[in-house]
């Protein structure tokens, strides 16, 4: 193993970008954007966030500039892969009122351009595999998400500063990727170490300007990515809370964490793997066509449950209740995992900080081991 | 002349920016003339405030003497009636007025109030009559407006816009400006349909939505104190645009009792 070609030089992270450009592919990577750090068009490695490092805390998001060499010194940000591949609203069909009266009915199927995603956390890529599960390998797969799903090339990058609020350790989601990528980095302070795990990705791997990996810079990573591992404070008292969690329906503090909850949805927007939605039908003022949307919906809106003429959940706590009960637990019968993965996005990303830890453990107590 | 629907649009004690989400259309007002017929539209040009018509939109709320009698004739003549705006739905900014000794208001800002005939209160048009269908907004826009119509052309019900700001905001890919910046915004209380205007241009919603469903705006407000609000600056997040809908008036006197110095 020694001596493999596989580090590339901080100032070739150019050639990187352009290479992806050469192949065809569209590149996007972390920039800051209003205050966060979210996916933006890249050409330049200068665009990347360079020395910007960030804090996060329950309800609480704040970026920084730190003197570190590194453009990966973050964790991740608002948004993971979901926006790219399950579009936040998006037209599946239009219906048009014929002279006979009949109706004419049109796929709107997206053009999707390859595109190559750099620096997506592992955190991302297992709850984008539980999005190609959900999307693809179910009775009927989703064209719509199958096209830009095809069209993507990943480029992952080993996660060596997980904010307070992550704990992809406890769901076995991180930090370092393991499968799911076509390329992936892991920073140092010089340069990066370089994996390719797809036919693709060794494709690419083979015209970059990588030099022989040195053991120090290997151990340097191990050592990076164990204190990662090792600084997560944050974890789920289980990895599979199906039992406990059904045990506990009438636990109260699914009232009492209702008092607190906002019921906005924006833990299940922010999610990774959240995939509801709702459908929509957009006519034009005069009514000859129709465009029927799909756009992201949450167990926490009054619409999810609502069934002919019945709000089957009209409070928060039930609300909440079936958000935790399904993420958590019944996943595990429907996916074979339970579809938090540990991101810490619902966390950071709820306005009054409720933390998905804490309640689970209030709710499961302590659970042995599977 | 024929068997077009027909529309009127009335308007009580408001400042006249909803009716501009008709005028606003552009085009689309043209074709929506060929749909329908305005038999009532002031600012359009349309006089005959009597007429019987299938559907009645109301702007501003009920603040004078001569309101209250105007909107049962109006009522009596509609057969559906549709509020369009803050004012008509909750009782508008002017329904500040509610939770203040409206007569001492009058005298402290007219020269000669004795001309001046309101009610002590302002009050939403469904404190007066039945009311079919209320468009939340300040301003209501073109497309909740155009929504409506066409749905109630099409014979089916229009959909109720619900939801929170901040599924919008999040569909719309805006970083959080609360999470974000702390910054006091009061979309996970306020009732969407506006496309997280506000948001999308990093500034904090202001409620003009009015309420969404199932709000919780106790948690919201503890969520202030905690970001370095003063109780009275929390009272006026909630006592704004809708200071008189019911779940925002609530949670607004509450903190405005906190605050010993603010009325």
């Amino acid at each position: 193993m020694n001596q493999v070609l596989s580090y590339l030089p901080r100032p070739d992270l150019q050639v990187l970008i352009e290479t992806l450009q050469a192949a065809g592919f569209h590149c996007v990577g972390p920039r800051v954007v209003d205050g966060a750090i979210g996916y933006g068009a890249l050409d330049d490695a200068a665009q990347l966030p360079w020395g910007v490092t960030e804090m996060q805390a329950p309800g609480h998001y704040r970026l920084s500039d730190s003197d570190t060499p590194r453009c990966f010194a973050w964790a991740n940000g608002p948004q993971a892969l979901k926006p790219f591949l399950f579009a936040p609203r998006e037209n599946l069909w239009t219906s048009r009122r014929e002279a006979d009266g009949g109706l004419h009915c049109d796929e709107t199927l997206p053009e999707a351009m390859p595109l190559a995603v750099i620096g997506v956390r592992p955190c991302d890529l297992a709850a984008l595999a539980l999005h190609d599960q959900h999307f693809l390998r179910q009775a009927v797969s989703d064209p719509y998400y199958a096209r830009r799903r095809e069209a993507l090339f990943l480029v992952a990058v080993n996660c060596t500063h997980p904010a307070a609020t992550c704990f992809c350790v406890s769901t076995g989601d991180g930090p370092r990727a393991t499968y799911g990528y076509d390329l992936a980095l892991t920073e140092l302070d010089d340069g990066y170490l370089v994996e390719a795990h797809s036919e693709r990705g060794r494709a690419i791997a083979a015209v970059l300007p990588l030099a022989a990996e040195e053991e120090a810079q290997v151990a340097a990573a191990d050592v990076a990515l164990q204190q990662a591992a090792d600084s997560q404070t944050r974890r789920l008292p289980g990895t599979h809370l199906q039992a406990p969690l059904f045990a506990n329906l009438n636990h109260p503090r699914w009232d009492e964490v209702a008092e607190r909850c906002l019921s906005c949805g924006n833990c299940t927007s922010v999610c990774p793997t959240c995939f509801c939605y709702s459908a929509h039908d957009q006519p034009t003022l005069a009514g000859d066509l129709v465009e029927h949307y799909r756009e992201w919906d949450s167990c926490f809106t009054q619409g999810h449950s609502y069934i002919h003429g019945i709000t089957l959940r009209a409070e928060t706590a039930p609300r909440y209740r079936q958000w935790l009960t399904h993420k958590l637990g019944s996943w595990h019968a429907q996916y074979g995992r339970s579809g938090c993965v540990g991101c810490g996005r619902c966390i950071a990303w709820c306005p009054v900080g409720i933390d998905l830890t804490e309640e689970a453990a209030a709710i499961c107590g302590e659970v042995a081991p599977a | 002349m024929n068997n077009k629907p027909r529309v009127a649009v009335h308007k009580f004690s408001s400042c006249d920016g909803c009716q501009l989400a008709f005028l606003n259309l552009g085009e689309a007002l043209l074709e929506l003339a060929e749909l329908v017929d305005f038999a009532h539209f002031l600012e359009a040009g349309f006089v005959d405030a009597a007429a019987q018509v299938d559907i009645a939109f109301i702007e501003g709320s009920v603040s004078t003497p001569d309101d209250a009698a105007r909107l049962l004739a109006i009522r009596a003549n509609s057969r559906y009636l549709i509020t369009i705006g803050a004012c008509a739905t909750a009782g508008g900014v002017q329904a500040l007025r509610n939770l203040a000794d409206a007569a001492a208001w009058t005298a402290a800002v007219y020269a000669s109030p004795e001309f001046i005939h309101s009610l002590a209160t302002s009050t939403p048009i469904r404190a007066q009559v039945k009311v079919d269908l209320e468009l939340w907004g300040c301003p209501v826009n073109s497309r909740q407006v155009i929504a409506a119509i066409r749905a109630l052309l099409f014979g089916v019900a229009p959909v109720t816009e619900n939801d929170k700001v901040c599924m919008e905001c999040k569909r719309r890919g805006n970083v959080c400006v609360l999470v974000a910046r702390g910054e006091p915004c009061m979309g996970p209380v306020t009732r969407t349909g506006c496309g997280a205007l506000c948001p999308s241009f990093g500034r904090d919603c202001y409620a003009c939505y009015g309420p969404a469903e199932n709000v919780n705006g106790a948690a919201l407000a503890n969520r202030f104190i905690g970001l370095g609000l003063a109780p009275a600056e929390v009272a006026r997040r909630f006592l704004s645009i809708n200071n008189a809908a019911p779940e925002f008036n609530a949670v607004g006197r509450a903190w405005q009792k906190a605050e010993p110095h603010d009325g």
